[in-house]
C-alpha cells in the first residue's frame, strides 16, 4: 500500500480529495458492518434486561425501561445453573489438560524423532482433520455406553487424552518445525533423552502455541453441544451450552427475558478469555491457516 | 549405511552407537505418537468399520443387528422425500452460505488491508461472532428472527412493512439461515488479511510500472496470490456447513415441514429419538461419502484455478 499513497501527492489535489472520499467511504462501509456485527449483542443485552411484559413492546425499545438486572439472579436460580457452569468448568479443565499433553506429545514425535511410517501416518492424521464426526458417533456412543460412560463426563473428557482432535496436533506440530534443530542437538550431546528434550526444552519454548492451543480448545470444548446432548441426560450433570436449551418453552412459553439472561452468562467467559488473549487466536490463524 | 548421519563419524563404536540411537529414536517417536495412535484405531478406524457394518443393518440398539444388506440405502434413496430433502437443503445451505461468506471476508480483508485508523477494533468485533459461535448465536437468532416479536419484524414494523415469518416458512427458513450465518463471515477475513499481508510488494510495484489500474491489479496479482487461502477455506466451510446441527436444532427443530433439517439433524433424529441405529449409520456413511468425494474433487480440479507460488504443488 505504500507505493500507492507515495505516489499520490504528485497528482494534484483532485485525487487527493478523491482519496480522501475512498477513505471516509471505506471507514463507513467498516462502520456500518460493525453495528451490523453489535446488533444482535446489544439486542440480548436488552431483552435480558427487561420485564417480562416488556419483551413485546413495540415499536422495539432498545434501553429497558424499568431496567430489570433481577431477570439474571432469576435466570441462574430457576436452574441449577451454578452447578451447570462447575460441571462446564471440570469438562473444559479437564478435557483441555487432555489435549496440551498428548496433542504436543505426539506433535513432538511427529515434528523431531524420525520412525517407520512416521510421514505416512502424518497424511493419514491431517486427512482425520476431514473426517466428518457423524461417521463414527454411533459406534463411538455404543462403546460408551457398553463402558456404562452414559451419564459420566468420561465421554466428554477421555478422547482427548488420546490427540481426538488431530487439529492440535497439526498446530503444535507447525510451531514445533519453527524451533533450531540446534537446540535439540546440543542438549542430545549433554546426554538429554527424547522425552526431556520434550519436557524441558520444547515445551517451554512453545509457551505461546500451546496457549494458543489451550485458548482454541477451550472455547470450542465450551461450546461443544452435541455430545454433551448425547451423553448427558440427568439435569443436574449437563454442561450450561446444554442447559441453555432448557429455557426453550416446548410449545408456547420460552422466557426470553431469562434466556438471554443466561445465554450471556454463557457467552461472557468466551468474550473475556477473547479479549485478553486476542494475540493468541491470532496467532492459531497465523500457525495454522485456519479459524480453529 | 545409509543411516549413518554425516555428523556421527565413521569409527566403529560411534557407528554401534549411532545405530541403536537410531532404533531408540524410532521406539520412542513411536511411543510418544501412541496416544495418538491408539486414539486412531480406538475413536476414528474402529467406529468407522462398525458403523459402516451397521449401515447394512437394521438395530434398535437394544435387539441384535440384523443384516439387510443394502436395504437402508435403497430406501434412504429411493423412498425417504424426507432424507432427499436433508440432502437438498443442507446442500444448498453449504453451497450458498460459504462462498458468500469467503466473498464478504475476502471484501472486508481488503477494506482492513489499508492504513486505516482502528484496524485492531475492526479486527476484533468482526472475529466476534465466531468466538461465540454455535448455540449461543442459534438462541439470539432465535429471538431475533421471532415472527411477531423479534427484531428484525419489530424493525420493518415501524417502517410500515408487514415482516415474514422468517423461521416458519419453508421457503424462507433456509435464506434466515444464510444471512445469519453471513453475520459470522468476518472470521474468515482475519485468515485472507493475513494472507494479503502476505504477498510481496515488488509484485505490486512490478504492476505499478507496466502501468496496471486497481483493477487489473486485484485480478491478476491479489486474486491469484490469495487463491490457496480463499481455496483451502472454502473446502473447511463447505466440510463444516455440510455438518451444521445446532443452529437448526435450536432454532427450529428442523422445520417447518422439514425444511431445515439439515442432514446432520436428520442423523440424530433417526439414531436418538427414534433409535435407528443401522438407518442412522447408513445416513452417516452418505454424509462421509458426500463429504469425501467433494474434497477429493476439490483437491483434484485445483490445479486449474489455485496457484501456487513457485513450481511446488500443495505444500
Amino acid at each position: 500500500m505504500a507505493q500507492r499513497t507515495a505516489r499520490l501527492p504528485a497528482q494534484g489535489s483532485d485525487t487527493r480529495w478523491s482519496e480522501q472520499a475512498k477513505r471516509l467511504s471505506i471507514y463507513l462501509v467498516l462502520l456500518a458492518g460493525a453495528i451490523i456485527v453489535f446488533i444482535p449483542f446489544a439486542w440480548t443485552l436488552s431483552t435480558a434486561l427487561k420485564a417480562p411484559d416488556r419483551l413485546a413492546e413495540f415499536p422495539p425499545r432498545w434501553i429497558p425501561d424499568p431496567v430489570v438486572w433481577g431477570n439474571f439472579p432469576e435466570a441462574v436460580t430457576i436452574k441449577p445453573f451454578g452447578r451447570w457452569f462447575l460441571n462446564t468448568l471440570f469438562v473444559v479443565g479437564v478435557a483441555t489438560t487432555g489435549t496440551i499433553m498428548s496433542a504436543s506429545l505426539v506433535a513432538f514425535s511427529f515434528a523431531r524423532l524420525r520412525w517407520p511410517g512416521r510421514n505416512l501416518l502424518f497424511l493419514v492424521l491431517l486427512a482425520t482433520m476431514m473426517l466428518p464426526d457423524q461417521v463414527t458417533l454411533i459406534p463411538t456412543f455404543v462403546l460408551f455406553r457398553h463402558l456404562g460412560w452414559v451419564n459420566t463426563y468420561l465421554p466428554l473428557v477421555a478422547p482427548p487424552f488420546f490427540a481426538r482432535n488431530a487439529f492440535f496436533v497439526f498446530l503444535l506440530r507447525q510451531f514445533f518445525m519453527t524451533i533450531p534443530l540446534d537446540l535439540d542437538d546440543a542438549a542430545r550431546m549433554d546426554g538429554a533423552s527424547y522425552f526431556q528434550i520434550y519436557l524441558r526444552i520444547m515445551l517451554p519454548m512453545s509457551k505461546p502455541a500451546l496457549a494458543v492451543a489451550a485458548i482454541m480448545f477451550s472455547q470450542f470444548k465450551w461450546k461443544e453441544f452435541l455430545a454433551p446432548l448425547i451423553y448427558l441426560n440427568k439435569q443436574e450433570m449437563f454442561t450450561v451450552s446444554l442447559g441453555l436449551r432448557t429455557f426453550i418453552g416446548e410449545s408456547w412459553g420460552t422466557e426470553w427475558h431469562l434466556m438471554m439472561a443466561a445465554n450471556i452468562i454463557f457467552m461472557i467467559p468466551l468474550i473475556l478469555i477473547f479479549f485478553f488473549a486476542q494475540k493468541y487466536f491470532i496467532q492459531g490463524v497465523v500457525i495454522t491457516g485456519v479459524k480453529g | 549405511m545409509s543411516l549413518v548421519s554425516a555428523r556421527s563419524g565413521t569409527s566403529r563404536s560411534l557407528l554401534r552407537l549411532s545405530l541403536s540411537s537410531r532404533q531408540s529414536e524410532a521406539l520412542t517417536g513411536i511411543l510418544m505418537a501412541s496416544p495418538w495412535i491408539l486414539g486412531f484405531l480406538i475413536f476414528i478406524v474402529g467406529p468407522m468399520l462398525v458403523s459402516l457394518y451397521l449401515s447394512f443393518t437394521r438395530w434398535d440398539l437394544f435387539t441384535e443387528p440384523r443384516w439387510i444388506g443394502l436395504r437402508n440405502y435403497e430406501q434412504l434413496f429411493l423412498r425417504d422425500a424426507k432424507f432427499l430433502l436433508s440432502l437438498k437443503v443442507t446442500t444448498i445451505y453449504a453451497f450458498v452460505s460459504v462462498p458468500l461468506q469467503v466473498s464478504l471476508g475476502l471484501v472486508l480483508a481488503n477494506l482492513l488491508n489499508q492504513k486505516i485508523r482502528l484496524l485492531g477494533f475492526f479486527r476484533t468485533v468482526y472475529y466476534l461472532p465466531s468466538v461465540i459461535g454455535g448455540i449461543a448465536v442459534a438462541v439470539m437468532f432465535r429471538w431475533i428472527f421471532g415472527t411477531q416479536f423479534g427484531l428484525i419484524n419489530g424493525m420493518l414494523a415501524t417502517l410500515g412493512i408487514q415482516g415474514p415469518s422468517w423461521l416458519g416458512d419453508p421457503d424462507l427458513v433456509l435464506v434466515s439461515f444464510v444471512l445469519m450465518s453471513m453475520w459470522g463471515a468476518g472470521a474468515s477475513m482475519l485468515i485472507y488479511l493475513g494472507a494479503l499481508q502476505g504477498i510481496p510488494t515488488e509484485l505490486y510495484e512490478a504492476a505499478d510500472v507496466d502501468g496496471a489500474g486497481n483493477l487489473a491489479r486485484f485480478l491478476r496479482i491479489t486474486v491469484p496470490m490469495m487463491t490457496p487461502v480463499i481455496f483451502f477455506n472454502m473446502i473447511m466451510g463447505i466440510i463444516t456447513a455440510l455438518q451444521e446441527f445446532v443452529l437448526p436444532f435450536i432454532m427450529t427443530r428442523g422445520g417447518p415441514a422439514n425444511s431445515s433439517t439439515f442432514l446432520v439433524l436428520y442423523l440424530y433424529r433417526n439414531a436418538f429419538e427414534l433409535f435407528k441405529m443401522g438407518y442412522a449409520s447408513a445416513i452417516a456413511w452418505i454424509i462421509f461419502i458426500y463429504i469425501m468425494v467433494l474434497t477429493i474433487f476439490i483437491i483434484r480440479s485445483s490445479s486449474m484455478w489455485v496457484y501456487y507460488e513457485g513450481s511446488l504443488k500443495g505444500r
